[in-house]
């Protein structure tokens, strides 16, 4: 039973590990950059969501402020890329690199301002109650988890392999030039990529932030996330998401089963062994690259 | 209309493109130094040259993926210099490189999908052109689940021909569709661009290196070198030629082809 909610916990975070990874490996696909400001951008989502719904901030019901939140959060995104990320087309990747985990600071200083640093806790609908299957207790919260990344999975799904705009992205990542050559606007199919990493980023925040609490550093668990894409295979978005609850199921039993201070590079060490095994990432999509 | 591309549209009533005095470079390098030519209307015309003329700089800069220092592309009355690709693509012109540049993971049938990326006339007219496309190319309907980058070469460049076709072009820029395909396909290859050109209408401007088979479909054709057209003609002419032959397409004629049947003799142990 103890086993079973150490799982479900896991589950759940690994979940939000596995969302986040998502955005790190949209980005890195369509653009070859990697964008470290995605655990800030999840931690934004996370407040903006906080903002709209607390009492004392805006206090909108619930339902309303998180698709408010996650339609803000895909502009920013979409703007980020238009009036930031463009700029810097020609330039190294370091470069790339480099300005997100700027922009990375920028987000936990705005969002330290505005929110204070104290750790807040989002307020749900849900928030406290339990289900009961016989003897086993599982949060509503950390079902609602688990639920939601399964439902955006296979929206997400649906979007890159049925819709036209969906396979034009995949498309565009494949192979940019032929792209162009087909007439898809590359470079906006680019940006409504970012677009597309801000609401992952935001549903990830509102689901970390609704099982526990957010402060302005939770962007830091972007590295994790980002270990979790990098243990999936990088170029692979179920990876990503397998990547992501790998880790996040391995915390709970590294924590309880091993020594303290050891437990916590248990992600770390994992993604030291496959990278040494296996390179190119669990679910790897191994296909030459075009230039 | 701009005065300039009435004055073209006048001038050249059935001219499908016109490119006066293009120049394109890449950094300070100038591969395309003042082409001229023309494409009449439901024609074929070929660009024939030897590597590094700046054939495939041509091509990218009338589709708008370079854009040109100096010159005009006049297309159907309209200028289209340094438009963007997309705009291009949507005018009409679609471009199918040199090396088929498939989506490699995407379904042959998503390929397709993305060559009529930039329509709008619906589901319907894109299915019809779809069931046409197929019907050029039969081998691409038994594979159409199957993902673009385990076709084979010679599949994966019929591929990029049925994909630009999707785009409905009035205009067809091949570059090198022969390139590295058993000389059966190549022929296919050509008869099938014949094919389109007579029942589509898709007028076409075909690169080629392999001059001859280039010449058989070709209604004219321009040689280039070193980024100058050097000589231009019906392809008949060209064909006759022998300066063409010799000094631009690298055909032997038969003198030339004696002699080096008889060093092969000599050498011979
Ligand atoms: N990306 C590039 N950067 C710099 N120079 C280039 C680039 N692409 C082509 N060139 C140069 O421009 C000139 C024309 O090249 P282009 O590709 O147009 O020739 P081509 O006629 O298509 O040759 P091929 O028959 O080999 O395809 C060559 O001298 C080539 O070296
Ligand atoms: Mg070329």
């Amino acid at each position: 039973m103890d086993i079973l909610q150490l799982l479900v916990s896991g589950l759940a975070n690994g979940c939000i590990y596995g969302l986040i990874a998502l955005g790190f490996v949209l980005i890195y696909k369509a653009t070859e950059a990697i964008n470290f400001a995605q655990g800030d951008m999840m931690m934004l989502g996370a407040f903006i969501t906080l903002g709209l719904t607390n009492t004392g901030y805006m206090d909108l019901p619930f339902w309303i402020a998180v698709p408010l939140a996650i339609a803000l959060m895909g502009v920013f995104g979409y703007l980020l890329d238009l009036i930031v990320i463009r700029r810097m087309f020609g330039e190294a990747q370091i470069a790339v690199v480099i300005l997100t985990i700027a922009l990375g600071f920028v987000m936990r200083f705005a969002a330290g301002t505005i929110f204070g640093h104290e750790p807040q806790s989002l307020e749900t609908p849900y928030a406290g109650q339990d289900l009961r299957f016989g003897g086993v207790v599982l949060g509503v919260d950390e079902a609602v988890v688990v639920i939601a990344t399964v439902a955006l999975t296979v929206v997400l799904f649906l979007f890159f392999n049925r819709t036209k705009l969906g396979v034009a992205m995949q498309a565009s990542s494949q192979n940019q030039l032929a792209a162009y050559y087909m007439g898809i606007p590359v470079r906006r199919v680019q940006s409504l990529i970012w677009g597309l990493a801000g609401v992952t980023a935001t549903i990830a925040g509102v689901l970390y932030a609704s099982k526990g609490s957010i402060d302005p550093s939770a962007g830091l668990l972007g590295i994790k996330a980002f270990a979790a894409a990098v243990i999936g295979g990088m170029g692979s978005l179920p990876g990503a998401l397998l990547g992501g609850i790998i880790v996040g199921v391995i915390e709970p039993f590294a924590s309880r089963y091993v020594a303290a201070g050891y437990s916590q590079i248990a992600p770390y060490l994992l993604l030291f062994l496959v990278l040494v095994f296996r390179p190119h990432g669990i679910l790897a999509q191994v296909h030459r690259k075009k230039v | 209309m701009t005065t300039a591309s009435m004055e073209a549209h006048i001038k050249d009533p059935d001219f499908v493109l016109r490119i006066d005095n293009l120049e394109s470079f890449y950094g300070p390098i100038m591969a395309i130094r003042g082409v001229s030519l023309v494409v009449p209307e439901g024609r074929v015309v070929t660009v024939l040259g030897a590597n590094g003329a700046g054939k495939s700089t041509l091509m990218k800069t009338i589709s708008g993926v370079m854009d040109p220092q100096k010159g005009k592309i006049i297309y159907r009355g309209t200028n289209i210099t340094g438009m963007a690709p997309e705009r291009v693509v949507r005018a009409g012109i679609v471009h199918i490189p040199e090396g088929r540049e498939v989506f490699p993971l995407l379904s042959l049938e998503d390929n397709l999908a993305m060559g009529a990326f930039t329509r709008s006339d619906g589901a319907k007219a894109v299915q019809e052109d779809l069931d046409m496309v197929f019907s050029y190319f039969p081998i691409l309907k038994d594979r159409r689940h199957q993902q673009a980058g385990t076709l084979s070469g010679g599949q994966q460049q019929m591929l990029a021909i049925a994909r630009g076709l999707m785009s409905r072009p009035k205009l067809m820029l091949l570059d090198e569709p022969s390139l590295g395909l058993s000389p059966l396909l190549v022929r296919e290859i050509l008869t099938i661009i014949r094919r389109l050109n007579r029942e589509q209408g898709v007028t076409m401007l075909l690169v080629e290196q392999n001059a001859k088979a280039a010449l058989d479909v070709a209604d004219y054709g321009y040689v280039m070198d070193l980024g100058r057209i050097v000589i231009d003609g019906t392809a008949e002419t060209l064909k006759r030629s022998k300066d063409v032959q010799e000094f631009y397409l690298g055909v032997q004629t038969d003198s030339q082809r004696g002699q080096k049947r008889w060093k092969q003799k000599k050498t011979w142990r």
